[in-house]
């Protein structure tokens, strides 16, 4: 059936209009909310509330100036930062070792442990907010960097360990071997033939977490009050703040992952299992 | 320099059994190769002598130290892999380099045994290549030659031609020999190529179901089969095998009488394809395919319902549908345990 519509070339060239108008529906999807993004954000405020709009937008730094002087904004995007890169140390230190173990060991229970590790993403996060402030409080980690990103790497975890475990399976196991044979211990052969090999990878990995963090608005906004990162602080302010405030700040936050994701997005893809020979 | 050691080693995994007890000795600078089909063993007992399986019972000795508590870095062996296992970010220099900065051994020390380890390979030229910028050919020049400059006391190899074309494969064997009786090293090498084993090896090593089976010359596994299995096994094509009869005052076969054999029980008549010839007294069989082989003739009989091929001259013109009579060569007659498959001498 399938051969024959392939070998069928008014369906292909039907299928391949499909398959065109589908591609070009999902790009447009992305990019004119990213492109509308980027003129209102490097449009003087005037621009971006007057109507009707310039053909060709104006490029102008005074909306984005106005959003980097806001006062409020340099802290939070601060904090930003800081949780963001003790989420991404945090899930790749403890996702990358649990990685290798998938990967590399048989144990009792592998792949029910597979499966718990996606399960800590079935709860919703809403549910988990009001028990996880009180500990917070008691505990005294409430409003801190790293009480968030604590949170933040639960999220991040699931991912970063699998990332990681198909990342290491990818390396042949033969490779490790050898170096054992060669005079390395278990160690040393991880350290002198695997890492370089996942280095890549890994920094691939870390880069998701940080991105996951970085985006991250219900448990930012729950749990910090003084030391809101950007996406709860734009949240708090979202009603209050004039129109290219607000542009600017989601410019602020899509950036950074734009480029992150732009700059790994060939081991992201085959961490996907797409292939892009 | 070395001697290897098998003691009772057996190995299992879950509740498959993959090696039953084995006993083997290897003498100092041998060439033994173990050789089965899949699922035979070979392996797990290489990767056994290597550490990178553990024995569930039984020694392994290198050298008279016992080894199977040690790490493989401790074993003083060097492996060969059949998928090569070159690292690839390094150069081919790094690679074979390897073992000695592991060994921390001096810069110009290592530069030399990388130098005559890379020339006794022929990989001189590509010193400063990447794993991905070579041949699999190059590629296996460049594991071997990394195995062998750490200059182990016993060398592993894991069906290291496997994963080469035919052609290579036959010019790398030669070389391949060539380079390891140079080096005198005690080496271990694995594969399911008979012919491979063949003209490698000093001794055979036949493993079926997780047990060696024969540990002897080439010829002498040829020659002698210690079981039927073994005759089975090795050679292209295999042995003939066909049913025998205790009588009194000999052995009946396909109403062939020869002479009595020691021992009780159901036998078995074996013979190699080459060692028949045709005569006018012998086995009666009626021909169903030809196959003119060059040299000879690969001819396929009906001898009393059972399969039999012979290798013939090929000065006759065999037709398919003749009648042919062929006489076993007395001396190479050989006899099994119909029961257990044993050879009967």
């Amino acid at each position: 059936m399938k051969a024959m519509s392939l070998r069928n070339p008014v369906i292909r060239r039907n299928g391949n209009f499909l398959i065109g108008t589908a591609v070009v529906t999902a790009c447009l999807w992305v990019l004119v909310p990213l492109y509308f993004l980027a003129v209102n954000a490097l449009s003087s405020p005037k621009a971006v509330i007057g109507f009707p709009k310039p053909a060709v937008p104006q490029f102008n730094l005074e909306s984005v100036h106005f959003f980097a002087t806001y006062e409020g904004v340099a802290t939070a995007l601060l904090n930003s930062v800081l949780v963001a890169g003790l989420t991404m140390v945090l899930a790749i230190g403890l996702g990358a070792p649990a990685g290798y173990a998938l990967a590399r060991f048989d144990f009792p229970g592998k792949s029910a442990f597979r499966l718990v590790v996606l399960m800590t993403r079935a709860f919703p996060l809403p549910l988990l907010a009001l028990p996880l402030t009180v500990l917070y409080i008691r505990t005294g980690l409430d409003d801190t960097a790293l009480g968030l990103a604590f949170v933040h790497t639960t999220l991040a975890l699931p991912f970063s360990i699998l990332i990681t475990a198909s990342l290491f399976l990818s390396i042949p196991v033969e490779l490790e071997e050898a170096a054992w044979t060669l005079g390395c211990t278990r160690i040393g052969a991880f350290r002198h033939i695997v890492l370089p090999l996942a280095v890549p990878g890994i920094a691939a990995s870390a880069v998701f977490a940080f991105v996951t963090s970085w985006n991250e608005v219900f448990a930012a906004a729950v749990l910090t009050v003084q030391h809101r990162t950007l996406t709860a602080f734009l949240l708090q302010s979202l009603d209050v703040s004039p129109l290219p405030l607000k542009f600017a700040g989601a410019a602020a936050l899509v950036l950074p992952t734009l480029i992150f994701l732009f700059a790994v997005r060939k081991y992201l893809f085959s961490l996907w299992g797409i292939a892009n020979r | 320099m070395a001697d290897i050691d098998i003691i009772g080693v057996a190995k299992t995994f879950g509740s498959y059994q993959a090696l039953k007890t084995v006993d083997m000795h290897i003498a100092d600078q041998e060439f033994m190769v173990l050789l089965g089909a899949s699922g035979s063993g070979k392996t797990t007992l290489l990767r056994i002598i290597a550490g990178l399986e553990y024995a569930n019972a039984g020694e392994v000795r290198i050298g008279g130290h016992r080894v199977d508590h040690l790490p493989p870095r401790s074993r003083g062996i060097a492996m060969v892999f059949q998928n090569y296992a070159v690292f690839p970010h390094m150069t081919v220099f790094e690679n074979i380099a390897f073992g000695l900065r592991m060994q921390k051994i001096l810069n110009t020390e290592v530069e030399r045994r990388v130098k005559r380890a890379a020339g006794l390979l022929r990989i001189d030229q590509l010193l400063s290549r990447y794993s991905n910028q070579i041949s699999g050919g190059q590629r296996q020049r460049v594991a071997v030659a990394r195995a062998l400059a750490v200059e182990p006391a016993v060398l592993l190899m894991d069906e290291p031609l496997s994963n080469l074309d035919a052609l290579l494969r036959l010019e790398m064997r030669a070389e391949l020999k060539g380079v390891l009786q140079e080096s005198r090293t005690t080496t271990v090498y694995v594969t399911h190529d008979q012919v491979e084993a063949m003209s490698l090896a000093d001794r055979i090593a036949v493993m079926h179901e997780g047990g060696i089976v024969q540990a002897a010359s080439a010829t002498e596994v040829y020659r002698d089969p210690a079981t039927r299995f073994v005759g089975s096994f090795i050679g292209s094509p295999p042995m003939n095998f066909l049913p025998a009869e205790r009588q009194a005052g000999g052995v009946a076969v396909v109403g062939r009488t020869f002479p009595a054999v020691a021992g009780q029980g159901a036998l078995e008549f074996g013979i190699r394809p080459e060692d028949v010839v045709r005569a006018a007294e012998g086995l009666r069989g009626k021909v169903r395919v030809v196959e003119p082989l060059g040299p000879h003739q690969l001819v396929t009989l009906d001898i009393d319902g059972h399969l039999f091929r012979a290798v013939i001259e090929n000065d006759h013109k065999i037709a398919p549908g003749e009648t042919l009579v062929l006489a076993p060569r007395a001396d190479r007659i050989r006899w099994f345990d119909r029961a257990s498959g044993a050879a009967i001498h």
